[in-house]
């Protein structure tokens, strides 16, 4: 319809030079303001920093597979730590759910685009330069060890270490600034993803029909609101002190280190849930779609997400126990923090309600999403464990503590991405990712994952610390880390195995048509790769299933709902 | 595809309306920059008395007059809202202009402030603890105020030009919420720093 009335830049030239298209189309992808093309930059830049962050993590796994190892050194370790620390949740964890955000909340809510397009391109771009600001520190940073240091002071970056006393140079201040920067990215697409699932919703599209996904990314936005900028005012804090001379984080004069303490965990706690809540959504979506039933509970669902929100805020001197707060303190958060399984448990008991019962598919989106059920329900066993406090005197900084939090990002919100991506990926190319490579991809990465994150637990019940670069052989650690080290192996030959489907689909792949999986929210009666202008007509829709609602005119969701 | 499209039933509400996404937008903002301030005068309230050395809040004067200049550019902005939503076109432009002179008014007594503590009193960002929370907090607040300046006087140069009619009152009212914010920030800040902690 539109491409009729409209001209086509270009189509009216004889095709140029081979050189000349290839110009055209990057300096389309540069200049784009388009809410999928930029949801696909947001992806593409997180799954490379997937790929580099997850080669710096198998680089540790070698280093510490065998006791008294020279692989990396001591000084290349902490950068290395630090970097995969921070780059996994920053450059991965972040761009890769505000591109999913990006790339489907206009589609599901039926718009045209984000509510502003140009602060859309705006954030990527801060994104971008601030991840490559990060990396540029391998080459230009100068550090305690000369030319060539990345940041080291791991990724929490503890005061009074990150002072210029401790940590001369300025690879710590490449740290600070790129995080500032990326923060300000960041805030731009929560406030545009707020905007969106608020302000442009289609016609009949109200608050209660939003498809989970929208909730969650926007509660995940408004989270994000409140969880970032304390890290961005802390950032500036540590900048003032290390370039103006400034004692906020100075204990020499009065600072307090603790302080520090506080605001970087008053960001870092609901940090995890801004970047599980989406994997919740993208749940949310497959679990339904794949068991051939609506979600159950979907009120509770919304509600969940909101107390989630709410009570992560309150939890976050629960990495603190260890530097002695009094017992009040103490117990106030070991409450709150039990209390997030509550609404964690409901949601999980909704899931599995939606299973029950159902025509479920075994196709590789749902494979993810099952282990993710199983996985993050031991992450958050784990997690009340470790919220006990006199649990968490002998186990942190253990190794324990590493496992469980890779229970919750790498077993619950990477196969919920993984899942994400199989699912989607159809939509925004238009062909089927390999079921085949899909599935060894699946088994592969889960049997690594086990391998390598369940012994983690044994290995710090039995007490190795984490963030250390080598061992004495007579710990009895041995064997536990050998095999902690094969299992990271697995996982790097399922990302290889993944990393090649998606390209190889992307070239080869089946014809997905529309609709492959069969589902109900309106990104899928858009065709696959969905056209600039996302919906030729502007969709109406009366429930919260509105695909559904067409296919089966006789049995329409809206009977039954409002 | 549009065979779809057209096959979805409407049944949707005929009034249906969605709120603004500049207001959705610059609250978004709001509850993010007060997340900001909410760090800063937390720092500032936890290290009150906490300098081992040098000058202590004691030095201050309550900034009386640039306080009234502050929140009066609320009312003159507010009044300039009003007269755009009647297109009263003149008066809005007055208004506004009124606002930025207010908003310059305090930056110029914030400046004299800093310039006689630094001078008179020594009392820089390096000094003590004391320095460093003082002038970074009442800084960050300044410098939304610069960034609000910025943006009033864009808005100021496209009325001079004419180019401002009563259709973006909407707009004006967003970027005004914006400046309402910062003379509310500065009422925190001024409890904070001049009555409470001095």
């Amino acid at each position: 319809m539109a491409d009729q009335t409209l001209p086509i830049p270009g189509s009216l030239r004889a095709t140029p030079s081979r050189g000349a298209a290839l110009l055209e189309w990057l300096h389309g992808w540069v200049v784009t303001v388009d809410h999928k093309k930029l949801g696909i930059l947001y992806v593409v830049y997180a799954i490379f920093f997937l790929l580099v962050a997850g080669a710096e993590a198998l680089a540790m796994r070698i280093q510490l597979a065998v006791p008294h190892n020279h692989f990396l050194g001591p000084e290349t370790y902490n950068e290395f730590f630090t970097m995969h620390g921070t780059t996994m949740v920053f450059l991965v964890g972040m761009p890769i759910l505000f591109g999913f955000a990006n790339y489907l909340v206009p589609l599901m809510v039926g718009a045209r685009d984000m509510a502003f397009p140009r602060l859309n391109a705006f954030s990527f771009w801060l994104t971008a330069f601030g991840g490559l600001l990060l990396y540029f520190s391998f080459v230009g940073g100068f550090g305690l060890y000369g030319m060539g240091a990345a940041p080291d002071v791991s990724w929490w970056a503890y005061a009074p270490l990150t002072a210029k006393a401790f940590s001369p140079g300025h690879n710590t201040d490449y740290w600070a600034l790129s995080l500032i920067v990326m923060g300000f990215g960041t805030l731009g697409a929560a406030i545009n993803t707020l905007a969106t699932a608020f302000s442009m919703r289609c016609r009949g599209m109200t608050l209660f029909r939003m498809p989970l996904f929208v909730w969650l990314m926007v509660v995940t936005s408004g989270l994000t609101l409140i969880t970032i900028t304390p890290l961005t005012a802390a950032q500036i804090m540590l900048t003032i002190d290390r370039y103006l001379g400034g004692h906020f984080f100075d204990t020499q004069a009065g600072g307090s280190a603790t302080v520090w303490m506080h605001f970087f965990w008053i960001f870092g706690h609901p940090e995890v849930y801004v970047l599980i809540l989406p994997a919740f959504g993208i749940a949310s979506e497959v679990i339904p779609v794949f068991s051939r039933k609506a979600i159950f509970g979907y009120p509770v669902m919304v509600a969940a997400s909101v107390g989630i929100a709410f009570v992560s805020v309150t939890v976050w001197a629960h990495h603190m126990f260890t530097i002695g707060m009094t017992s009040v303190s103490n117990s106030f958060f070991v409450l709150s923090t039990m209390m997030v399984g509550i609404p964690t448990g409901i949601k999980i008991f909704n899931w599995i309600a939606t299973m029950w019962g159902g025509k479920i598919r075994f196709a590789t989106p749902m494979l993810f999403a099952t282990a993710f059920l199983f996985q993050f329900l031991i992450a958050g066993l784990t997690g009340i464990m470790l919220s006990v406090a006199p649990w968490d005197w002998q186990l942190h900084n253990s190794y324990f503590v590493i496992a469980h939090f890779h229970y919750t990002l790498t077993g619950s919100f990477v196969f919920c991405i993984f899942a994400a991506i199989y699912y989607w990926y159809p939509k925004a190319t238009g062909r089927m990712l390999s079921e085949r490579l899909g599935k060894w991809h699946f088994w592969l990465f889960l049997i690594g994952f086990h391998i390598t994150f369940d012994t983690m637990h044994f290995v710090g019940i039995l007490g190795m610390p984490r963030s250390i670069y080598t061992y004495e052989a007579d710990r009895g650690w041995n064997t536990l880390n050998m095999i902690i080290s094969a299992g990271g192996l697995v996982q790097g030959i399922a990302v290889l195995v993944f990393a090649w489907n998606l390209i190889h689909s992307y070239l080869h792949g089946k014809v997905a048509g529309n609709d492959p999986w069969d589902a109900w929210t309106l990104e899928w009666s858009t065709p696959s790769p969905p056209p600039v202008y996302n919906f030729a007509a502007d969709p109406v829709v009366r429930s919260r299933r509105p695909l559904w609602d067409i296919k089966h005119p006789n049995d329409p969701d809206w009977k039954y709902e409002q | 595809m549009s065979a779809i499209q057209n096959s979805i039933p409407i049944f949707a509400d005929e009034n249906w309306r969605l709120p603004s996404r500049g207001r959705v937008a610059m609250f978004s903002l709001i509850i993010g920059e007060s997340a900001i301030f909410t760090i800063f005068v937390v720092a500032y309230i936890y290290y009150i008395g906490r300098s081992t050395s040098g000058p202590t809040p004691s030095i201050l004067d309550i900034p009386i007059f640039n306080t009234i200049c502050l929140l009066s550019s609320s009312l003159t902005i507010w009044l300039a809202e009003h007269a755009i939503e009647r297109g009263r076109m003149r008066a809005f432009g007055a208004w506004w202009a009124l606002t930025i002179v207010l908003g310059l008014v305090f930056l110029a007594g914030t400046a004299q402030e800093w310039a006689r503590l630094i001078t008179h009193e020594g009392l820089t960002i390096r000094t003590n603890l004391f320095g460093t929370t003082f002038y970074s907090l009442v800084g960050l607040h300044a410098t939304h105020v610069v960034v609000g300046l910025v943006m009033l006087s864009l808005v100021l140069i496209f009325t001079l030009a004419g180019r401002i009619e009563q259709r973006h009152a909407e707009r004006i009212q967003v970027l005004s919420l914006y400046w309402h914010f910062v003379d509310g920030v500065w009422v925190v800040v001024f409890t904070v720093v001049y009555i409470v902690g001095r």
